[in-house]
């Protein structure tokens, strides 16, 4: 005999809420953090091809914590409300404000009404022309958007790390400052998440560039500005005793994908070089239909 | 409503769709107003030999591979019947990183046929996380010419060339199609549009293999320049202007156009050498 009774809801928002909460803290955690040339990304991330972080758009890109295949889901939405919105209008008109803001009216929805919160926290960033108008909005389980400035923490023991990056963060670090920041402010997190009970040792762990998920809105480039890095150019950018700080301005010269900037020379191939040598090759299709190029007639 | 997802208050079912990397897909699922080909002038729809009006149309494409590549070149003009309705067009464009496009036959259907093809190749590169094969490509581009055939037949028609370097062959290859959607591997070289047929005989006698990319480049240039002399559809390089064909070289390292300056170049060169007419 089952007598349905009844829960206040004051008691089912906060059962629903300490539900997502516990099981996103149980993730590892992500920092979205702007440096001097753009926006970082530093995720702790054993997986090669599982990713939290992702280019949604030219200048917007996305970083998640909690569950995978729910922020998946969300992922996929965002990019085909971005070229939905830059195919009916123009590649100008599509915004990481718009976007933040259609997540939090999914993550909302979900929230009040499904059975089940989302158990995920995002971030969606815009690098703009100067550091003062990057973007970074910070999307929770329930729907609230924030407007951050500066950085983002999310998962794990995010509370403790937001602290600390408090403390260490300022604007105009350079790229490989932010990294080497974030990077020791992960280190930090004890990997038990605030549900667990585990000793949180500062600096007790030390994460190896293969257990990193980095990516970089570069502002500098021309139209997708959205780069992941590894190989050296990641252990370069990490190490305190190379002078490299920032990400070289040409992509790979591996042919395939571009999205990846590991600063390794590709080996020599027998490619005869393109007509006319002094411009840099272009690897960005920039000419939209409609838009011709000016080319200073 | 165009792009306003938000009529239930939250993102319709089409965006959540699992395991679909078209945006073409997309769009005919939550927004078919807006995909090319289907919005059939109200009236002419099935009407054998409805009058289209006169529209403006985009002439001469030409595309010819060699050792490392591929290199496209359009020339300027878009008529309408005799008129001369744009000095400045440009009918070749990036599909991606690794290939491009060119147009010839009405434009408007062909530029939004273009603007989609872009979006689906990088919007399939970013839900994959992986580029397309080149066959994948030259196969969507197929598909969204199919999705034109009913403009086409009203005489509306699109015809693309696509060219492309393929990485897991590491050659350039051109595709070339007919209105239906068929899609044809062409050797060596192709051109389309309406001075194809002067276009492709300068091609036959100064294309050969074993050609470097400069020269590649010169060759597209004169055969382009010959299709302006004997076509009144295809405009010749306008050196009062500085309006020049647009060519552009497909190789391992992407796509690049060549500026303004370079095929000023590489046109004089062709002046002097007395093959410019």
């Amino acid at each position: 005999m089952s007598m349905p009774f009844y829960v206040p809801p004051e008691q089912q928002m906060k059962d629903r809420a300490d539900y997502a909460r516990r099981n996103i803290a149980r993730g590892r955690p992500v920092i979205v953090l702007g440096y001097d040339n753009g926006i970082a990304f530093v995720a702790e991330n054993a997986s090669r091809s599982l990713h939290k972080i992702s280019e949604i758009y030219d200048r917007i890109a996305f970083a998640a914590a909690g569950r995978y295949n729910e922020f998946e889901n969300l992922r996929v939405a965002g990019v085909r409300y971005a070229d939905l919105r830059g195919y009916s209008y123009d590649r100008s008109d599509v915004t990481a404000r718009g976007l933040a803001n259609a997540y939090a009216q999914i993550l909302g929805n979900v929230f009040t009404q499904d059975s089940k919160p989302m158990e995920v926290e995002l971030a969606v960033a815009q690098v703009g022309e100067t550091p003062e108008t990057d973007q970074i909005y910070r999307l929770t389980y329930d729907g609230s958007v924030a407007d951050e400035q500066g950085f983002v923490v999310m998962g794990g023991q995010a509370d403790a790390i937001a602290t600390g990056m408090q403390e260490r963060w300022r604007p105009g670090l350079t790229l490989s400052a932010a990294l080497t920041l974030a990077v020791e402010m992960l280190s930090r997190d004890s990997g038990n998440g605030s549900g667990g009970n585990g000793t949180d040792t500062p600096g007790g762990r030390t994460l190896t560039s293969d257990r990193l998920e980095v990516a970089v809105l570069d502002r500098a480039r021309p139209r997708r500005a959205f780069r992941r890095l590894g190989g050296q150019l990641l252990e370069a950018l990490l190490a305190p005793d190379d002078p490299t700080t920032d990400v070289p301005s040409s992509d790979d010269s591996r042919p395939g994908k571009h999205d990846t900037l590991t600063g390794e020379q590709a080996p020599e191939t027998p490619v005869p070089p393109a007509p006319a040598p002094g411009d840099p090759v272009s690897s960005e299709p920039d000419q939209q239909p409609g838009h011709p190029e000016g080319e200073g007639a | 409503m165009t792009a306003d997802p938000f009529r239930e208050g939250r993102l319709p079912e089409a965006f959540f769709a699992p395991g679909n990397s078209s945006f073409t897909d997309f769009l005919a699922a939550h927004a078919a107003h807006l995909l090319p080909g289907r919005s059939l002038p109200t009236g002419a729809a099935g009407v054998a030999g409805a009058a289209v009006p006169e529209l403006p149309h985009a002439t001469t494409i030409v595309a010819a591979t060699f050792d490392g590549g591929v290199v496209m070149g359009g020339d300027r003009r878009a008529t309408m019947g005799n008129y001369i309705a744009h000095r400045e067009m440009e009918k070749v464009y990036p599909a991606d990183d690794y290939s491009a496009v060119g147009i010839s036959g009405t434009v408007g259907p062909a530029i939004e046929m273009i603007r989609l093809f872009q979006v689906e190749l990088e919007h399939y590169e970013k839900i994959e996380g992986a580029l397309m094969s080149l066959e994948g490509k030259a196969n969507r581009l197929a598909t969204m010419l199919r999705g034109n055939l009913p403009m086409a037949m009203q005489g509306l028609a699109v015809v693309p060339l696509y060219a492309g370097y393929d990485l897991d062959r590491n050659v350039g290859r051109i595709f070339s199609y007919d209105i239906s959607g068929a899609r044809y591997e062409e050797h060596s070289y192709h051109s389309t549009g309406s001075g194809s047929l002067f276009a492709k005989g300068s091609l036959k006698k100064r294309w050969r293999p074993g050609l470097s990319a400069d020269e590649t480049v010169s060759v597209v240039l004169e055969s382009l320049q010959d299709a302006a002399d004997d076509d009144s559809a295809t405009g010749g390089s306008d050196a009062g202007r500085r309006i020049y064909p647009v060519i552009v070289v497909v190789t391992a390292e992407g796509y690049r156009r060549l500026t303004q300056d370079e095929t000023e170049a590489a046109f004089r060169a062709l002046t002097e050498r007395g093959d410019a007419r």
